[in-house]
């Protein structure tokens, strides 16, 4: 069953068109991937869904974007929409602050003030994101001493602590060390059981490892989505084949 | 419940939004409301005291407090003009070669001894300049060349020493972005640093000296208390670099204590107070001016 | 052969010229220290100023100094950090922004004289206050308010730049993003320049002869009022400032003292002014070594 649907989603940079006639369908506890070369209008598409392209001038949509069978534009509040969606960045941008109120950030925004349960929030977050044994010992250290791939899986975390149902994740694991980076990836199967993950990835391996669906953007439109395997292994558009098999990208 | 939400959001965002946008709109405010009243102000010698412009920017006979006054403001916008350029004069070649000194020559000893002492130059006072410039320099003119000391050259001296370092690091930045591939392209063909320097780097960073040129300009325009120690305040022109005179800022700190609002007199100083206000708002548009030339 | 020897002689120059400048800073700076190394007597520092005889002291100039200070501070710091929040944050390129950024440059190009008067036409005419403390700090607040919005607003926006996606991302407001984030983050930018403004709001004196105005009556520190006339803190009375202070002993000397007096004033208002330098680049450069690792 879909938690998201887009209904022919273009989007222009002023005169300039970024996405062409999006439809696309992501089903609810799944990681979907989104795959293609640069500048294919992949991370463009991933942040309408949260609206975090409405932080740039000159930016025009039409079309529909369903979250729950609401508009994400008419219907919505755009900061209880990000409750529900939350991102997690290419560069690790954790806060200048300590880790728990890294994580305790989000709830505090949201209002609760309560200390006992922003330590029950930290503490579920950071297990979440497999970073709890690692820090509970020093959640008054301020994050930026952190290692890369820990202040991703703290980035996880923050985001796991508002509760939402669906985790934009844009090359979460790019600017990485490869072991740091096979841990994120174990984590997305864990995540799946209870959110829906949508990771954009220039990286086919990871997308095929980890990813139950995929849809191949090509110049701003997508050349064929569906299930991993049959975009891996029997693509039905030629370009799909070239560019998993390397031709180009 | 709604009650409740528009409540929070108003502590979250509205509250504090507005606050910046009063803050932005009060600069807003401040600057048309300041252009404003001084403009009325100043206007009154024209509009109460029936001076002309012609009058008032040509004529040198400044009687504000005569029975007949006259406006003649000829003397002071000569003696600032002069004072300025002379300043400039002064200190633009120098601080040229400090911007190619702290970039080029010995960027370690420029950063570390140059520039502290440019914005050791900048904090120190003006009274404290203008202090230093009766003390020393009047006495040691007045050895050296005769005369009282109170002078056009103290004052264009004590003047360049001010302006120095604004027009220094303005350069210093200009001279600092000239493209990499100039100087490689410069240095391929054979050249030395110095050609290098000289017919390269600072005729393409020339937009920038300008801009510092032009605002070390402005400065010393603006600059009262200092000049006003040094310069002699006397209400005629200078005959020579050696006599003293009156800039615009000297009459104004020098008179404006001792008359009434009201009066011609002091109608006569609010118009040019004004006049001030119209030279400094020119620089700004020669600088903006400047600025798109270079892009 | 020519040019090499060329190069050789204007790198001569250019050190000779840099070497000039840093020597006169030093000569100048060591000059008025030692012309007043005096000034460190308990009579001078603590002792009131004397009217016709030798010996008079700065206590109540040195107070209205630090006091003025900190009351313009107050006024300054929140309106300069507010426009900086509205310029980095909330205008929209386009009209108003270049509106407002015009203002700004007016604003800050203004010579001191132009506000100070513009101080007393608003704010010691208009509103009959006289010369008062609140009426210089006006006055001064508005001469800082361009600079320190310029340094908030670049503080912010590199502040801004790797956390502002984050915090909107996990829905926070753009006014909580701001401050939980992004102004903890600019504050030590924002430190430094408001202390470097202090070292220029501690030497001003063109702005005040004509609002805060040059009559220092001595201290009772038993009375704490913001209003009564007859209390140090009180807002509305008038307050000499140090630097004005000098400026009126060179301008009326009405004491036999008068020089060395100016000298051991001058060397204490370029102590401070060192003081608030080199404070400043101290408490910058150890925030940001506490900020980039540890916490």
């Amino acid at each position: 069953m879909e938690i998201i649907k887009t209904k022919n989603l273009d989007l222009f940079y002023g005169k300039v068109q970024a996405l062409k006639n999006i439809n696309l369908n992501i089903e609810k506890n799944s990681v979907t991937a989104l795959i293609g070369p640069s500048g294919c209008g992949k991370s463009t598409f991933l942040r309408t869904i949260n609206r975090m392209n409405d932080l740039i001038d000159n930016v025009k949509i039409t079309g529909e974007v369903l979250y729950e069978g609401q508009n994400i534009y008419s219907d919505y509040d755009v900061i209880e929409l990000r409750k529900k969606i939350g991102m997690v960045f290419q560069k690790p941008n954790p806060f200048p602050m300590s880790i728990y109120d890294n994580v305790a950030y989000g709830p505090r925004v949201h209002g609760i003030k309560n200390k006992s349960r922003l330590d029950e929030i930290v503490e579920r977050s950071l297990k979440g994101s497999v970073l709890w044994e690692e820090v509970k010992d020093r959640l008054n250290k301020s994050a930026l001493g952190l290692s890369g791939g820990q202040q991703q899986r703290l980035c996880i975390a923050r985001t796991l602590s508002v509760e939402p149902d669906v985790l934009l994740m844009d090359e979460p694991t790019s600017a990485l060390d490869p072991i740091s980076t096979l841990k994120i990836e174990e984590l997305m199967d864990v995540l799946k059981k209870e959110y829906t993950v949508i990771i954009v990835t220039h990286n086919m391996q990871q997308a095929g490892r980890i990813s139950d669906n995929t849809a191949f953007f090509l110049n701003g439109e997508i050349v064929e989505s569906g299930n991993t395997e049959n975009i891996f292994y029997k693509p039905l558009d030629k370009r799909t084949e070239d560019y998993i098999t390397g031709r180009f990208g | 419940m709604n009650n409740k939400k528009i409540l929070i959001k108003l502590k979250n965002e509205y509250i504090g939004r507005t606050y910046a946008i009063i803050c932005g709109l009060l600069i807003v405010i401040l600057t048309f409301s300041m252009m404003f009243f001084i403009f009325s102000k100043g206007m009154n010698t024209f509009i109460n005291d029936g001076a002309s412009l012609k009058e008032f920017l040509f004529s040198s006979v400044w009687q504000p407090d005569s029975d007949t006054p006259k406006f003649g403001a000829l003397i002071f916008i000569a003696g600032s003009t002069l004072v300025s350029i002379g300043a400039v004069v002064l200190s633009a070649p120098i601080s040229v070669a400090l911007a190619i000194f702290i970039h080029y020559i010995s960027p370690k000893l420029g950063d570390r001894m140059l520039q502290p002492a440019l914005e050791l130059f900048v904090g120190i006072p003006s009274v404290v300049y203008g202090w230093i410039g009766f003390s020393v320099l009047l006495p040691f003119i007045k050895s050296g060349f005769g005369g009282i000391g109170f002078s056009m050259l103290a004052g264009i001296l004590v003047l360049s020493v001010m302006i120095l370092p604004t027009i220094a690091s303005i350069s210093a930045d200009a001279v600092k972005v000239v493209p990499k591939n100039y100087l490689e392209a410069s240095y391929g063909l054979g050249a030395t640093r110095w050609q290098t320097i000289s017919r390269v780097i600072v005729p393409a960073a020339k937009g920038g000296i300008l801009t510092g040129i032009v605002l070390g300009l402005a400065r010393a325009f603006g600059e009262a208390l200092a000049v006003q120690m040094v310069i002699g305040n006397s209400i005629k022109f200078a005959n020579g670099i050696l006599s003293p005179t009156s800039t615009l800022t000297s009459i104004l700190t020098m008179d404006m204590g001792n008359t009434v609002s009201g009066t011609p007199w002091n109608d006569a100083l609010w118009s040019l107070a004004l006049l001030l206000l119209v030279i400094s708002f020119t620089f700004i548009l020669i600088i903006r001016a400047i600025g798109k030339r270079g892009e | 052969m020519d040019a090499k020897l060329k190069d050789k002689i204007w790198t001569i120059i250019l050190y000779a010229i840099s070497g000039f400048v840093v020597l006169l800073l030093l000569v100048l700076i060591i000059y008025i220290l030692f012309k007043g190394r005096n000034f460190l007597s308990f009579s001078f520092l603590f002792g009131n100023p004397k009217v016709g005889e030798a010996g008079g002291g700065i206590a109540p100039m040195f107070f209205n100094s630090f006091y003025m200070l900190i009351v313009s501070l107050l006024i300054t710091i929140p309106l300069g950090v507010g426009a900086g929040i509205f310029l980095a944050e909330y205008a929209k390129e386009g009209l108003l922004m270049n509106i407002v950024r015009l203002c700004i440059e007016t604003l800050a190009s203004l010579p001191s004289i132009v506000v100070g008067l513009f101080g007393l036409l608003v704010f010691v005419n208009m509103t009959h206050w006289g010369f008062t403390i609140l009426s210089g700090a006006m006055a001064i607040a508005v001469l800082n308010f361009p600079a320190l919005t310029r340094v908030s607003e670049n503080a912010i926006r590199s502040a801004a730049e790797s956390v502002k996606e984050a915090s909107l991302g996990l829905g926070a407001t753009p006014w909580q993003t701001i401050s939980r984030v992004i102004l903890p983050s600019a504050m030590p930018q924002i430190l430094t320049g408001i202390i470097l403004a202090s070292g220029r709001i501690f030497g001003e004196a063109a702005a005040l002869l004509f609002t805060a105005g040059m009559s220092a009556p001595p201290l009772h520190f038993d009375t704490i009022s913001l209003i009564d006339k007859s209390s140090p803190f009180s807002l509305m009375r008038p307050a000499e400032t140090l630097a004005v202070y000098i400026w009126k002993l060179n301008a009326e000397g009405m004491v036999p003292d008068a020089s060395d007096i100016a000298n051991k004033a001058s060397a204490v208002l370029i102590l401070m002014v060192l003081v608030f330098n080199v404070s400043a680049r101290i408490i910058g450069s150890k925030i940001y070594n506490s900020y980039s690792g540890k916490k």
